[in-house]
């Protein structure tokens, strides 16, 4: 523990995705330059009597189409098939070898590390709700725990229930690696899989690892979760219109789209990356983490949380906000966070508030919940390279008192050096991260 | 250059043996088992009717009173959670918003929590009469469901059963708002927790963090789940006391339960600074991942917890001479005990057959994402005590397991102790605690 920091310097060198506008990186990219939608009504079962009747789902996924030994992946749910495709994918362009027996790519093993913040699977719904029908003893008002172990005990699978824990997606990517460095998964609600980079990103500081495997993997398009979201009342549900659904920013925004969906990045010091001769698609300089220890269900009005992890970002980059070309904001299109996010902008940017664009992609994207930072963090490396931010769709009428720069309805070119990425997630937490061009 | 040091100054537990740390250790040198037949739900039908439940509290006398109407959005697990940090924080003399909001002695900006958590089940009892109202012709019909059965769900119903809600009411109890991090990774969380929490220390971007984990397991979806693995021993129904006996001979499987572990992580200096009672200092860190294609069980030579002990053993600069206390995850699963077993054997050579080795999950059971907090909490109490109490249930050694397994009480001088742990599906972890006694001679 008693450390020198090592002071490695970190850099991206492959990325991937598995999302509603595509499932891979270039084509998700132009996707959001065309400014299309990747919303559409629920297809994954019927939730056609629901207060929200639609979502942004990944579409024509087939992950054992990335997979020599589909067997080992077989019983994966949905978050881990994604997070296969999107890891293939990433480490492709890494030049990280997958399902191989002895590696050749120059990556010590036991120096490659994962870091998830990946979502729990979705229970077997089938067998839940048959269970309670058969379990519930309506006129006692009680369970017939009999009755319910009845059904529940012959109709689980056993591996189908393991598969729930979060920590699988992980477990499934140490099988495809063989990575046998620090390994971990969090899951702070919509901040998870930002967190996840930026922690990752101090562990190859730290000098124990050389590359992390790092990102994120939800699906909560399951009839439970959409239950969770639509009592939250965070979804939004302009059913006759699902396209332009997702409004952040805008005066007449009513909540939140879900989506789901994989990103994966690998993170390597730039020392290994130079040994290996791998192309470097950007640098992460800066990551804060705060928590608004404000209330369970509400922002802190003054923004205390992100405000506190946006400096802490900049500090740990060593830079000043006047330096930031670009905000990937947290952006919802629920009225709270959407407000909150800029209370939280003005205070950091101050002078420069107005000037600094601010876009959400949730507005094409939908929101991949806990995969959603990772899923930005990818859009910012891409603006880099091509000096082009995406826009914020869907505001065509601004709120007065959300008057930032919120690049409405189109792309713009302009140069962009260093990005601000935001994520934040219930019950308060604040994650950020800052990258540069390379 | 950084160069933090970690050290433990508070302590707080609840688990089947009781509701407090004290209340653990008294059980732990007494032998006593903290698993009976499951009275939370009927568990007839289940393989296993076992598990480790904590005895009764009142969640309304551990908040504070501007607290007390958010306890309605506490499942079991944030509970468990609120009352283990209270311990921790009022043990570590830290004075916090929740403790005293008019001598708070912390910057809340400048401290953080990590903590470890479960894959949290709802309560079946309470969503049932809404599936109850979405029936037709006796099955379950999704678009009565989306219509009328979740009007009868509570409106904050999720808020209740998201991992990270456990560091959320813990963080509004006490006003903590620096990194806040949670956890998941099943039975090895909270290792992972801690292990964060010292590198969040040791890299400056804390002064002191609440790291640990809590898990409630006692729920009939969870218990199910363990049954159907197998991981869950179906004898000794009626033989509660001797249920969980890890690295025993007649070792047939593990036993859940339910607890919280959270100890107070603080900077060295911050610690002296305030004259802090110094519990034992966080050393090393490993971690690893056993990648096993049967990836519901330990990978059978245990290589994961191996590489995970040895990165912990180099990081405190250490070798297994100095080691006086391993606390093994040892669940009570025979294979993996054995490979766990094999693992440390092979990360300590021959060294491994003379350190004493004490599982505790045949007392406390084994609480998941809480239990590797609560093997912590046990080592550190056997450093301050000088004693390390017998395991209980493994008469007779297992064959191949060649661990020197504690049977009978003894007095130790502990320098330092391992704890290691796994979960399945593969990440792994081991951390090496340093008693407070050689910091101050060194």
């Amino acid at each position: 523990m008693i450390r020198q920091r090592a002071n490695e310097r970190i850099v991206i060198t492959g990325m991937g995705v598995v999302c509603p506008l595509s499932n891979d990186v270039e084509t998700f990219w132009q996707a959001l330059l065309s400014c299309e939608s990747g919303i559409g009504k629920t297809t994954i079962f019927d939730a056609s009597t629901y207060p929200t009747t639609f979502d942004a789902e990944v579409k024509n996924y087939d992950a054992t189409a990335y997979l020599k030994n589909p067997g080992l992946h077989k019983h994966s749910n949905r978050g881990s098939s994604f997070v296969i495709g999107a890891t293939v994918q990433a480490c492709k362009q890494a030049g990280i070898e997958v399902e191989a027996s002895e590696p050749t790519d120059g990556i010590d093993r036991n120096r490659l590390g994962i870091y998830l913040g990946a979502g729990e699977g979705s229970v077997d719904n089938d067998v839940f709700f048959a269970a309670l029908v058969e379990g519930w003893d309506a006129q006692e008002n009680k369970m017939d725990w009999g009755k319910w172990t009845k059904i529940a005990s012959s109709r689980m699978d056993p591996m189908h229930e393991l598969e729930q824990e979060a920590n699988m997606p992980a477990a499934h990517i140490a099988m495809l690696t063989g990575a046998r460095g620090p390994t971990r998964n969090c899951l702070t609600a919509c901040a998870a899989s930002t967190q996840a980079i930026g922690e990752a990103m101090t562990l190859i500081r730290r000098g124990d690892v050389d590359a992390m495997i790092t990102g994120g993997t939800h699906s909560m398009i399951h009839p439970l979760g959409l239950t969770g979201f639509n009592r939250l009342t965070a979804l939004s549900t302009r059913n006759d219109s699902p396209e332009t659904a997702s409004r952040p920013f805008s005066a007449s925004r009513d909540g939140f789209v879900l989506g789901e969906g994989a990103a994966i990045v690998i993170l390597e010091s730039l020392s290994s990356a130079k040994r290996r001769g791998v192309k470097i698609l950007a640098e992460v300089t800066g990551y804060g983490s705060s928590a608004d220890a404000f209330r369970v269900t509400d922002m802190h009005e003054e923004a205390r949380g992100p405000i506190q992890a946006m400096n802490a970002a900049l500090t740990d980059a060593g830079i000043s906000y006047k330096d930031i070309d670009y905000i990937s904001t947290h952006g919802t299109g629920t009225v709270e966070n959407d407000s909150v996010e800029t209370i939280a902008i003005k205070a950091v940017f101050k002078e420069k508030a107005k000037k600094v664009p601010a876009s959400s992609i949730k507005s094409m994207l939908g929101h991949l919940i806990a995969a959603a930072g990772a899923a930005e963090l990818i859009t910012c490396v891409l603006a880099i390279r091509d000096n082009i931010v995406p826009p914020t769709t869907n505001l065509t009428d601004p709120e007065p008192a959300l008057d930032l720069d919120y690049v409405p309805n189109k792309p713009r070119k302009m140069p962009v050096n260093i990005v601000m990425s935001e994520s934040f997630g219930f019950g308060g937490q604040n994650n950020v991260i800052i990258i540069k061009r390379f | 250059m950084n160069s933090a040091r970690v050290v433990i100054t508070g302590l707080g537990a609840i688990n089947p043996l009781g509701l407090t740390v004290h209340d653990m250790w008294a059980g732990l040198c007494a032998g006593k088992c903290g698993i009976t037949k499951i009275t939370a739900f009927d568990p007839e039908g289940f393989s296993c009717k076992l598990a480790g439940q904590v005895p009764d509290y009142k969640i309304r006398n551990h908040v504070p009173r501007t607290h007390r109407k958010a306890t309605k959005l506490m499942s079991r697990d944030i509970e468990l959670a609120v009352i283990a940090a209270n311990e921790a924080l009022a043990s570590s003399g830290l004075i916090t918003k929740g403790i005293d909001p008019e001598q708070v002695n912390i910057d809340p900006t400048r401290t953080a929590i990590n903590l470890g958590a479960g894959l949290i089940s709802c309560d079946l009892v309470e969503i049932a009469p809404a599936v109850a109202a979405s029936i037709t012709d006796g099955k379950f019909d999704i678009l009565k469901w989306g219509k009328d059965g979740i009007e009868l769900i509570t409106p904050l119903w999720l808020l209740k059963y998201l991992p990270n809600m456990l560091a959320c009411h813990v963080g509004i109890i006490h006003d903590i708002q620096g990194p806040s991090n949670t956890i998941t990774c099943a039975e090895v969380s909270a290792h992972l927790a801690i292990g964060e929490a010292a590198e969040i220390i040791v890299r400056g971007d804390s002064d002191i963090a609440l790291a640990g984990g809590a898990e409630a397991k006692v729920n009939p979806i969870v218990m199910i789940r363990q049954c159907l693995l197998k991981r869950a021993t179906s004898e000794s129904n009626d033989d509660p006391d001797r249920a969980c006996r890890p690295f025993d001979a007649n070792a047939k499987g593990s036993v859940f339960g339910e607890g919280a572990g959270i100890v107070v992580l603080e900077n060295l200096d911050n610690a002296k600074k305030r004259d802090a009672k110094i519990l034992a200092e966080v050393a090393g860190i490993g971690q690893s991942n056993n990648i096993n294609p049967a990836y519901e069980r330990l990978e059978p030579d245990g290589n994961g917890v191996r590489i995970a002990i040895e990165k912990a053993m180099t990081d405190a600069q250490i070798g297994a001479d100095d080691l006086d206390l391993i606390i093994p995850h040892g669940t009570g699963i025979p294979v993996d005990d054995l490979a766990e077993a094999k693992a440390i054997e092979a990360a300590l050579g021959q060294k491994a057959q003379e350190i004493p080795v004490w599982p505790i999950k045949s007392m406390v059971s084994n609480t998941g994402a809480a239990s590797g907090a609560l093997d912590i909490i046990a080592a550190v109490c056997a450093m301050k005590e000088g004693k390390i109490p017998a395991a209980k249930n493994c008469d007779k050694k297992a064959n191949d397991c060649n661990l020197n397994i504690v049977t009978q009480p003894q007095q130790r001088d502990i320098r330092y102790a391992l704890c290691c742990s796994y979960t399945y599906c593969g990440q792994t972890a081991a951390i090496v605690l340093k008693s407070s006694k050689e910091e101050t001679t060194s």
